[in-house]
């Protein structure tokens, strides 16, 4: 965190000044550590073996906040006869489907249920179309009435379930899979568990690097069952912190830069699941289901009506059929290789830099060659731009800049002060910022480039009466335009995301305003008041000084501008507050409604007393003390009975690159992880592979704090390219020793897909780890250097390959496995002869496939 | 000039001619919460328009600054101290407590590491510490098999793998590291008290401001370069292209305005904090006694005391360790301290030869 985030590591700083303990998991020891209380050196990649040995600890010492667990968890669920768990399957849960290597859910499912879980042939559709994102945030579909055992005895409660599922990961089991000391890891768990419950509340902060491993989704549930079976969600001081690696990355997914959603986390519609209006909408809104998400139809048409207002009519069901469709996988890295196929002809690429941020560097720079055009946006000439005369791939004859056929359009971008606007950062509190200057030369904002983008478009169609052509001449395409440049108001579209009466023009103040007859506009629904009143609310300004803790005039917060998510469960079932200490929302008797320092998370005047009625299904299924109100059945998910692709439980899976067999199961990796098996992406054979010893190494990357991201905005600073000047691999001395690597020499790094040159940083930062009874050692690098800029050099990102999560599609970036030896690379095309005998050694001739389901029994004689 | 003006306590300002001079301005730079992100430094550079320092990788730690020059006036220094015992005086496993030391894994490895350094055409051939051919062929190739955990390790001992040593002299433990610290400190002009740059100044390039601070003006001096040996901490420096000396002005111009410092301003952790002299040595000294109560008994303040070598530093610091450890000198002090002593010695000299020549003379007569 103080790598990445410095300015956000003050408040820990601060916090430990008032007596806070810091605890620090990481691979290499950091500027994080060397604040920190305590430092835990961990493997790369075994990150759930860890976390589940801290939920083992908590169940088998009973040191759950029980009175939270049982009130708003699922723990008291009865999980389905049908269920087999990972611990009777050697690392497979029931259901699973060797042909499509996805699950059949519905044994996953709460008792009497079996019929609501996903199919696998949904499953299989899901994994193209990450719908596991979406389901992740507003919760698939569950009855309300589950059989269920408040005292938690029932051996097919959920409780149980997790209880046996993890009852393996005990101290010994998180140090022969992590390498970290029994007592070391003690020690945390003694720490956290004792630091919550009534009086105190623990936070779990990770960055982003944290997600991008073949089960990422996985290892940010195994936080989150311990935050919760620690009470520490919906309360002060707890929670679980992502660290988002821009500006505004959290409002590039409420307002979604991604494939598969829309605003608002509605989803994408497919062009199979979704052919009617009807079969959208109820995809969201699971009509038996309760919760919030019951009113999903008036979010999605007062989106539809932002988007084509007077011409979305009930009758053409608001302009449904002029949305594009998914029709399967259109995520950026199965982008990327259509592009090396020849089947995506141009692309824009907007403030990112794949060419060196992205995994698979030269897949992205090969796709992108062979393009009929490409549009480059940035406030840098970036590598992305340049590929085609600077990139690695001129050296050894696979880009030649002569017969490169890709265009490529260079436009400046102005950079956040040369434009207004919002931030949206981690904490989801929009914030407004003013212009400061001018934007210099032809640099131009975003929203100056698609508003005049999209008006010349609109021209050229003018007149036009083919049907593909509707969709974009009637939209919405009028705003305020400003100044020389003729610079569209970001308030304007503020206003027209937080939403307006569409008669009478009157801003929106809540969602709940919300209607489904098409009354009302809003281009996102959770952004809904951010206009409040006609203010700007996301500009407010008051100094936490002048108010109290929560700060609730600075910015604005979505949803309903709360600062706590879920925080109905700061207060007991009956609504007082667990203590004085950590009071926060509470019901008031007197009042009758809620109360408190923050805008309760709960519908202000229905009593925790509240019980549904028979078949009562949206909000009002949601009862007194149902605080986790957008889940379907209102409670904290221990277990995910459906929407996870890969299992209603975390598990321990290697990394899809690993040197070591994993210890847990047969299984080795994630067995639905998304793989795309081709000859220009291989991967790394791992036990029980053979020649796994060929790339003998585990490795990491992550930033530096002089250096921003793929490096597009800080190797272009004189002032920040001194600070870190040269491309570097961190090394412990033992590995040093090991290979004969030279402090301040050159080493190159070498996988299936790459060979990397490096200085050598010797460093007592990273030690060799004890994993199942061998010493591993991992190595370190920054990925920020590429061809262009003040310094220069290889990148990290070239040596990853494409494996993916298969609930959000994210690459697996942070770990995996290589060789390292003294010198420098090879150059010209002797570079690919090289990397090319590493494949042959490793065993990588035409026609391998790496295994996807690994049984025990059929393990090598030779392993 | 005070009687007192060339050493021992003193407020400068006022004896420097101010009158109704403002409180004396300083900084109290808290290493114990110093995360080395060098905000400071881009702040100061960006603020002050100072040049960059050339992109070298220096290779120790994450300092590539190298140390405080004309064009560094805000240096971050980064101290890896490998320590056999966590020293934090509690019974808490250190860092790397438990870890195996020595060699990897295991002989196969070692098989596919020899042959695939064979040649890559471009290194001069920096040969395996380890014969890994020879190894494995004694060992077979057992892959998964248990590593001896005792195995003699190449990096054990006296290897010199070419990292930079941070321990003092005469402190090297030949015991296995268990713990570890990074230490970290923003380094700065002390600004101090008796400033020995300030003195030597033939121009008057260097003048005390009415906030007590030290500034070169860079319009008059004349780069002779007296400064830059009176320094006792060799922080002021001239810069290659033009001869003049340059050093932190304490944002002197900012000052003016009413505006704390860019590094103190960019600072996110409040390591370096700007005030009042006066009042920042009373906070500093509440931190250390904070620290000692929580166990951390090796904080300790530096260049706060009034009485010392330079009469005290406008710039003060709190350490974790021996000042040595981040490069500075254990007790400086202002070359002036001993002019009177000097000129004694010198009068002394003087007399004496003179009392000599007049024996001679007065010899010879006899």
């Amino acid at each position: 965190m103080a790598e990445a985030h410095p300015v956000g590591f003050q408040w820990v700083i601060e916090a430990k000044n008032r007596g806070a303990k810091v605890i620090h998991v990481d691979p290499r020891f950091t500027r994080t550590s060397a604040l920190a209380h305590t430092y835990l050196p961990v493997r790369a990649g075994a990150d759930i073996a860890f976390l589940g040995g801290v939920v083992n600890y908590i169940l088998s010492n009973e040191k759950d906040f029980r009175e939270y667990v049982v009130a708003y968890t699922n723990a008291s669920m009865i999980v389905s006869e049908d269920f087999q768990d990972t611990e009777d399957l050697d690392g497979l849960f029931s259901g699973y489907d060797p042909e499509t290597n996805t699950y059949d859910q519905s044994s996953w499912q709460y008792a009497g249920q079996q019929d609501e879980g996903q199919g696998q042939g949904e499953s299989h559709v899901d994994r193209e179309t990450a719908s596991g994102l979406e389901q992740e945030s507003h919760g698939p579909p569950i009855p309300a009435d589950v059989p269920r055992d408040p005292t938690l005895q029932d051996p097919r409660c959920v409780y149980q379930v997790l209880k046996r599922h993890y009852a393996r990961y005990t101290p010994e089991v998180v140090e022969r899979l992590c390498g970290v000391p029994q007592e070391k890891f003690l020690e945390v768990c003694e720490a956290w568990t004792a630091n919550s419950g009534r009086e105190r509340t623990t936070a779990l902060v990770y960055s982003v690097g944290w997600t991008q491993h073949s089960v990422g989704v996985q290892y940010i549930r195994t936080g989150a069952i311990i935050q919760l079976l620690l009470g520490n969600m919906g309360r002060p001081g707890g929670g679980v912190m992502a660290l988002r690696g821009h500006a505004s990355i959290q409002g590039s997914t409420d307002i979604p830069t991604l494939f598969n959603l829309l605003p608002g986390y509605l989803p994408m519609p497919h062009f199979k699941q979704h052919q009617l209006f009807d079969q959208w909408i109820d995809a969201i809104r699971h009509p038996e289901q309760a919760g919030f998400w019951a009113n999903a139809k008036s979010y999605a048409v007062s989106l539809l009506k932002s988007y084509w207002g007077d011409a979305a009519t009930a009758e053409n069901d608001y302009g449904y059929g002029w949305m594009p469709r998914l029709t399967g996988d259109h995520g950026t890295y199965q982008q990327v290789l259509d592009m090396i196929d020849g089947k995506v002809k141009g692309y824009f690429l907007l403030g990112q830099n794949p060419a060196v941020g992205s995994a698979h560097g030269k897949a992205q720079r090969l796709g992108m060659a062979n393009l009929d055009w490409l549009v480059v946006r940035d406030l840098f000439m970036i590598e992305s731009a340049t590929f085609w005369k600077n990139g690695p791939e001129i050296g050894t004859g696979e880009i030649v800049p002569e017969e490169c056929k890709t265009e490529v359009f260079f436009m400046p971008a102005a950079s956040h002060a040369e434009k207004s606007g919002t931030f949206t950062q981690t904490q989801r509190m929009l914030q407004w910022r003013e212009q400061a200057v001018e934007p210099s030369g032809d640099a131009r904002s975003e929203l100056w480039f698609f508003y005049h983008l999209g008006r010349i478009i609109r021209e050229r169609l003018a007149g036009s009466t083919r049907p593909r052509d509707a969709g974009i001449l009637n939209l919405t395409w009028d705003y305020e335009l400003h100044g020389e440049l003729e610079e569209p108001s970001g308030e304007d579209v503020l206003k027209e995301i937080n939403g307006y009466d569409v008669t009478t023009g009157k801003l929106l103040s809540s969602f709940t305003e919300m209607k489904s007859d098409g009354s009302t506009s809003g281009g996102c629904w959770i952004y809904t008041g951010v206009y409040k009143d006609g203010v700007n609310q996301a500009a407010r300004r008051k100094p936490g000084s002048e108010q109290n803790y929560v700060a609730r005039e600075w910015g604005w917060a979505w949803p309903a501008d709360r600062r706590t998510l879920y925080n109905r469960a700061s207060a007991d079932p009956d609504g007082k507050p667990w203590s004085e200490r950590k009071k926060y929302v509470w019901w008031d008797e007197a009042k009758g409604e809620w109360v408190g320092d923050d805008v309760p998370d709960f519908e202000k005047t229905k009593p925790p007393s509240y019980r549904p009625a028979e078949g009562a299904t949206g909000v009002e299924a949601i009862s007194g003390d149902d605080a986790f109100i957008m889940q379907g059945d209102g409670k904290g998910w221990l277990y995910a009975p459906s929407g996870l692709i890969d299992g209603p439980m975390p598990t321990h899976y290697e990394p899809a690159e690993s040197t070591v067999r994993n210890p847990l199961y047969g299984q080795q990796a994630n067995p639905t992880r998304k793989v795309y098996e081709r000859s220009d992406n291989l991967t790394n054979p791992s036990p029980p592979e053979r020649h796994a010893e060929v790339f003998p190494y585990v490795f990491s990357t992550s930033r530096l704090t002089e250096h921003h991201t793929a490096g597009g905005m800080s190797r272009q600073l004189a002032y920040l390219s001194e600070l870190q000047p040269e491309m570097f691999v961190e090394v412990s001395p033992e590995l040093a020793a090991e290979r004969g690597l030279e402090h301040m020499g050159w080493a190159h790094m070498v996988t299936a897909r790459a060979a990397i040159e490096a200085r050598v940083m010797v460093t007592d930062r990273l030690a060799p780890l004890r994993i199942d009874g061998r010493v591993v050692h991992q190595l370190w690098m920054p990925y920020h250097w590429g061809s262009e800029g003040l310094v220069t050099g290889d990148s990290a990102n070239d040596l990853i390959g494409i494996t993916l999560d298969p609930n959000v599609l994210i690459q697996e970036s942070k770990v995996g496995t290589c060789d390292i030896q003294p010198g420098r690379r090879p150059t010209g095309p002797e570079l690919l002869t090289y990397v090319q005998g590493y494949r042959d050694r490793a065993g990588l001739t035409p026609g391998h496939r790496t295994p996807i389901e690994t049984p025990r029994d059929a393990d090598d004689g030779q392993q | 000039m005070g009687s007192n003006s060339l050493y021992g306590p003193l407020d400068p300002a006022p004896d420097a001619g101010y009158t109704d001079a403002p409180p004396r301005m300083g900084f109290f730079t808290d290493t114990s919460v110093c995360i080395g992100c060098k905000a400071c430094e881009v702040a100061c550079k960006t603020w002050n328009a100072v040049p960059d320092d050339g992109f070298d990788l220096l290779g120790h730690s994450y300092d590539n600054t190298g140390g405080l020059t004309a064009n560094s006036w805000r240096h971050v220094a980064f101290i890896e101290q490998p320590r056999s015992s966590s020293g934090a005086g509690t019974d808490v496993p250190g860092a790397f407590a438990g870890l195996p030391v020595g060699p990897s894994s295991v002989p196969a490895t070692n098989v596919v590491a020899a042959r695939a350094g064979a040649d890559t055409g471009t290194s001069p051939g920096i040969r395996p510490a380890v014969d890994a051919l020879a190894a494995a062929a004694t060992a077979g190739t057992e892959f998964l098999g248990t590593a001896p955990a005792t195995q003699a390790s190449p990096a054990g001992g006296a290897q010199f793998l070419g990292m930079p040593m941070t321990d003092l002299p005469g402190r090297v433990n030949e015991a296995p590291r268990t713990d570890f610290r990074w230490l970290m400190m923003s380094n700065v002009c002390k600004h101090c008290t008796h400033a020995g740059c300030l003195d030597v100044c033939p121009t008057g390039a260097l003048f005390r401001t009415e906030f007590g601070t030290v500034v070169v003006q860079e319009d008059i001096c004349n780069g002779c370069g007296y400064c830059i040996s009176a320094c006792p901490y060799g922080v002021i420096d001239r810069r290659e292209d033009d001869g003049r000396a340059w050093k932190c002005t304490l944002c002197y111009d900012r000052l003016g305005d009413g505006l704390e410092p860019a590094c103190a301003k960019a600072c996110p952790t409040e390591s370096i904090q700007f005030g009042e002299l006066s009042e920042l040595r009373e906070r500093a000294a509440r931190r250390v006694e904070t620290l000692h109560e929580n166990g951390v008994a090796e904080a300790r303040l530096y260049g706060n005391d009034p009485s010392d070598g330079v009469g005290g530093d406008g710039a003060f610091f709190l350490l974790l360790d021996e000042p040595e450890v981040y490069g500075l000198p254990p007790d400086p002090h202002v070359p002036t301290r001993d002019i009177v002593l000097m000129w004694k010695r010198a009068g002394l000299a003087a007399l004496t030869m003179a009392a000599t020549a007049v024996v001679a003379f007065a010899g010879r007569r006899q």
